[in-house]
């Protein structure tokens, strides 16, 4: 349990030895640093046979054992095949990594974010924890931030960042709702005891609820329509990113979430139309904004829409052909699609264009390039024995019946299928065959172009080569991954036996019509580009521009709510405080008719506790009449020290010499304010504001008088009196009850008091250095204008 | 202020309200007194100091500056809080030494040090306030 723990931890280890391995090593620090998912790798490589026997792997510890809250992590099917996608293509990406950054000065940085990221998006998918699973959820939206951002000096890096992180990371609050509520209604946090669950979710009142929370943190983050704008937006990132993190890892977590949630919410009638019928439309959506673009990681980005929105569609689709095929297609989706990226990164980096019109004839000077797009695209398209061509006909297999549902959504993945052949052989094909043709400002000439280090073409032909051979060994395939993983899914055993053999039946039919459909696509490609360009413009209208008019709308909100509570003026502060101080004082006694009784006239006041009285009363007497603001401040210290007289006299002397000290000081701070500030000596409002100040004051003074009054007249529990009375002598070994209290009883109060005092001072101290500085400018302004 | 009386009283006033504040600031766990209204004698015995003599005299007297002073106090504090961690018990428990000075059992103790703490923080930082008020332009704050 411990080495998992450690495992788990390793990542973030990585993450911060990174930068100064990167400094010592340059881009060679990608093979230390490959070491880190390598390990893991090989670590939840242990697990296979345990899983793949149907066991479920569990561990953790316990973290608030008060609030059920633990630290544990599940590993079943599900998790298992995740952990090893995201572990294995993670050696990968970390090598390409260091090939793609050569020299660059953040590389070192670079590497930690990714570390960071697979860190989270490890313990994300291992968490058995609700809790556990929000905060890495969360925790992968930052890290896709930061990564998104890398380049942060251009603005549309910045953009693309903030947009993916206010998507996903406001999705992710609307899962911690959908968990809260889960947890709420089944009083279990763990996904483990959750499962056992399913028909109290499923018939609890709450389940729409749940099931449309938790919806919105999936669709966010696997980017389903119309959520799905912020996926091409993050295309700003570096290669390695978007084939690590937009395409293989991240936004599948919001896939990963139906899938397991599939067993405890699944099987209704609001998850099998929503599901299908929102994947099928991003599926749709996605392929026809593919064959749009004409820059090669854009079109990848909009297939990898598509695809979420097939396994959406397959996850929600309720049969069990249906969850096996989506088991495939996730698996084979993860290494197509990352190989793809990675070829798309690599004619950036070597030919100097990511422009599918403008690359052509690199097939001599990049053989290893080409082979590993071409296996990559052939498994994308489908085609037998790649492990895609499982996948594909396991999808027909499963969605082809003879209900109306099952043809439209048929015809939707055959359509979908069909276009993403085409710009699968558009990026792997068109840049590689016919003539060579250079991108003007290319850092290479046409005779210097050659193939691309190692490092750089390591990690697609890794990936499409291994695409290739599961598909070739499926029967083994199937046993330790596939059938553990649709078992998860569905949450009884299940058994997948495609095979990457054809054999004849509908779902080979389909498959030959979707590739001539896709073929036909490919090669009217240029004249379909127009189609869709003008499609998209006639629309006009798309998120996109939505998320901006949305963030423009909050930012002007924003602004009026400021300029509204922030006019700038101290009168009306100062008006708003007091009078809302005098209507919480005033309101709630008035609501319940809770008002003091008037107290009686006490009988034998002695005669200096009336002239202390009465000499505070002059003093608020002469605060009035003055006529100068100086002689109103002083004045004012007269009322204070009769208060501090009248503590004394009732026996709270520590009272009445903080008293003393507190009207000191702030009459003389107050003075020294009003000298600073050179305000009129005199009081200049009008009449009628006058009044008004007034009544707010006087509203405020009754308020307080009221209330007091109550208090008094209730009863008064000694409990804590006698508590710190007893305790005082002969605990805190201090017979001065009040300072006891202050420094040892209820010390780390008074440690936050202090350091509020200590705060407040530093910021008054910087207020006035502001008014220093723009004095001392405009001072300087007036002597040389 | 110019005034001849204040400014060849003010430093013999200032030593005895500051001395004054260190009674208070030790008696206070017993009798009335305590961290807090010690902090406050020993900042208005600055204030005056100040107004009598100005500001650069306070300054060039207290030697460090009073945020310094008052940050040390809060640092005071904290470790008053948690010199309890290497007792193993919970934070900002108090603990007691009695040691024998000189004959005398002088009782010192984490509260103390934490009172002390208070002592300079409300010191500290009211003076950095005045003495920023009080001032001109040209002197910094």
């Amino acid at each position: 349990m411990m080495s998992t723990f450690l495992v788990f931890c390793l990542p973030f280890l990585g993450a911060l030895v990174a930068p100064a391995l990167t400094r010592r090593l340059g881009h060679n620090a990608a093979w230390p640093l490959a070491l880190v998912p390598f390990g893991i790798f090989l670590h939840f490589l242990g697990f296979n046979a345990e899983i793949a026997r149907g066991e479920v792997v569990t561990g953790g510890y316990a973290w608030v054992p008060a609030y059920n809250v633990s630290f544990s992590w599940l590993i079943d099917g599900l998790s298992l095949a995740f952990l090893s996608l995201i572990s294995g293509i993670g050696t990968l990406i970390v090598l390409y990594a260091g090939g793609y950054l050569k020299g660059h000065p953040h590389q070192g940085r670079f590497f930690s974010f990714i570390l960071i990221f697979m860190g989270a998006m490890l313990g994300l998918v291992a968490s058995d924890s609700f809790l556990m699973l929000f905060v890495f959820w969360e925790l992968t939206s930052i890290a896709s931030f930061l990564l998104i951002g890398f380049d942060h000096e251009r603005e549309a890096a910045r953009r693309a960042a903030l947009q993916a992180l206010v998507v996903t990371s406001g999705g992710g609050l609307f899962l911690l709702a959908g968990l809260l509520i889960l947890w709420n209604v089944t009083d279990v946090t763990q996904l483990s005891l959750l499962l056992s669950y399913g028909e109290e979710v499923r018939a609890s009142p709450f389940y729409l609820a749940i099931f449309f929370l938790i919806l919105g943190g999936a669709f966010t983050k696997s980017a389903q329509f119309p959520f799905h704008f912020w996926l091409p937006n993050a295309m700003e990132a570096p290669t390695p990113v978007s084939a690590y993190l937009h395409s293989a890892t991240m936004v599948k977590a919001g896939v990963y979430l139906l899938m397991r949630l599939n067993p405890v919410l699944g099987g209704t009638p609001a998850w099998e139309t929503v599901l299908p019928a929102l994947g099928g439309l991003t599926l749709l959506v996605g392929g026809v904004l593919a064959i749009r673009q004409t820059d090669l990681k854009l079109m990848l980005a909009y297939t990898t829409v598509a695809s979420l929105g097939l396994l959406v569609l397959l996850t929600g689709f309720g049969t069990e052909k249906a969850l096996a095929a989506a088991a495939l297609y996730l698996v084979a989706h993860s290494l197509f699609k990352g190989a793809l990226f990675m070829v798309a990164g690599i004619l950036d980096h070597e030919a100097g264009s990511r422009d599918v019109t403008r690359l052509a004839g690199l097939r001599r000077a990049m053989p290893v390039t080409f082979a590993a797009a071409v296996l990559a695209a052939l498994s994308m398209s489908g085609l037998p024995p790649f492990f895609g061509f499982l996948a594909k006909e396991e999808v027909y297999a499963a969605l082809s019946g003879g209900s109306l549902r099952a043809l439209a959504f048929t015809a939707a993945a055959v359509v979908g299928n069909g276009l993403m052949i085409a710009v699968a052989f558009a990026v792997a094909l068109k840049p590689f065959l016919g003539p060579v043709v250079m991108a003007p400002g290319s850092r290479h000439e046409a005779e210097n172009l050659h193939e691309a280090p190692l490092l750089l073409w390591f990690g697609p032909l890794a990936l499409a080569v291994k695409g290739l051979a599961i598909g070739i060994f499926a029967g083994f395939t199937h046993a330790v991954l596939t059938s553990p993983l649709a078992s998860a899914i569905a949450g009884k055993p299940e058994t997948v036996s495609a095979s990457a053999v054809p054999h004849v039946g509908a779902a080979l039919v389909l498959s030959l019509v979707t590739l001539a459909f896709g073929v036909l696509v490919y090669l009217g490609l240029a004249r379909a580009r127009a189609a869709a360009g003008r499609l998209v413009e006639d629309i006009g209208w798309g998120p996109d521009r939505g998320f901006d008019q949305a963030m423009r709308g909050l930012l002007a909100f924003s602004v009026a709510v400021t300029r509204f509570v922030q006019p700038g003026r101290m009168g009306v502060y100062m008006t708003a405080t007091f009078l809302a101080i005098a209507l919480a004082l005033l309101l709630p006694p008035a609501l319940y008719g809770e008002w003091p009784d008037l107290p009686l006239w006490p009988a034998g006041v002695p005669f200096h506790e009336l002239a202390i009285m009465a000499l505070a009363l002059l003093g608020v007497g002469a605060v009035l009449a003055a006529n100068n603001r100086l002689t109103a401040i002083l004045a004012l210290g007269i009322q204070g020290f009769c208060v501090a007289v009248i503590f004394l006299l009732f026996g709270a002397p520590d009272l009445a010499f903080t008293q003393f000290m507190v009207e000191t000081l702030s009459v003389v701070i107050l003075t020294l304010v009003m000298t600073r500030l050179k305000l009129t000596p005199r009081d200049h409002r009008p009449f009628g504001r006058k009044i008004a100040d007034a009544a707010v004051a006087i509203a405020c003074g009754l308020g307080f008088s009221l209330y007091l009054l109550k208090v008094v007249q209730g009863r008064f529990d000694t409990a804590l009196t006698d508590f710190f009375n007893l305790y005082a002598r002969t605990i805190a070994h201090g017979s001065n009850v009040v300072n006891v209290i202050i420094v040892d009883f209820r010390g780390t109060d008074t440690l936050g008091e202090i350091a509020v005092v200590m705060i407040t001072g530093l910021a008054i101290l910087s207020l006035i250095r502001i008014r220093k500085g723009r004095a001392a400018a405009g001072a300087e302004r007036e002597a040389n204008p | 202020m110019n005034s001849l009386i204040l400014r060849t009283v003010a430093p013999f006033l200032t030593a005895l309200m500051l001395l004054f504040s260190v009674f208070v600031l030790l008696r206070g766990h017993n009798e009335p007194g305590g961290g807090f209204i010690g902090g406050l004698i020993a900042a208005s015995a600055l204030a005056i100091y100040g107004i009598a003599n100005g500001v650069s005299a306070v300054r060039k007297a207290l030697w460090f500056h009073p945020m310094s002073i008052s940050a040390f106090g809060l640092f005071l504090a904290c470790v008053a809080g948690f010199l309890s961690m290497a007792f193993a018990v919970p934070f900002m428990t108090g603990l007691w030494v009695y040691p024998v000075v000189l004959g005398v059992e002088v009782a010192l103790s984490t509260v103390m040090l934490f009172d002390i703490g208070v002592y300079l923080v409300v010191v500290g930082a009211i003076i950095s306030i005045a003495l920023a008020m009080e001032g001109r332009e040209g002197e910094g704050p």
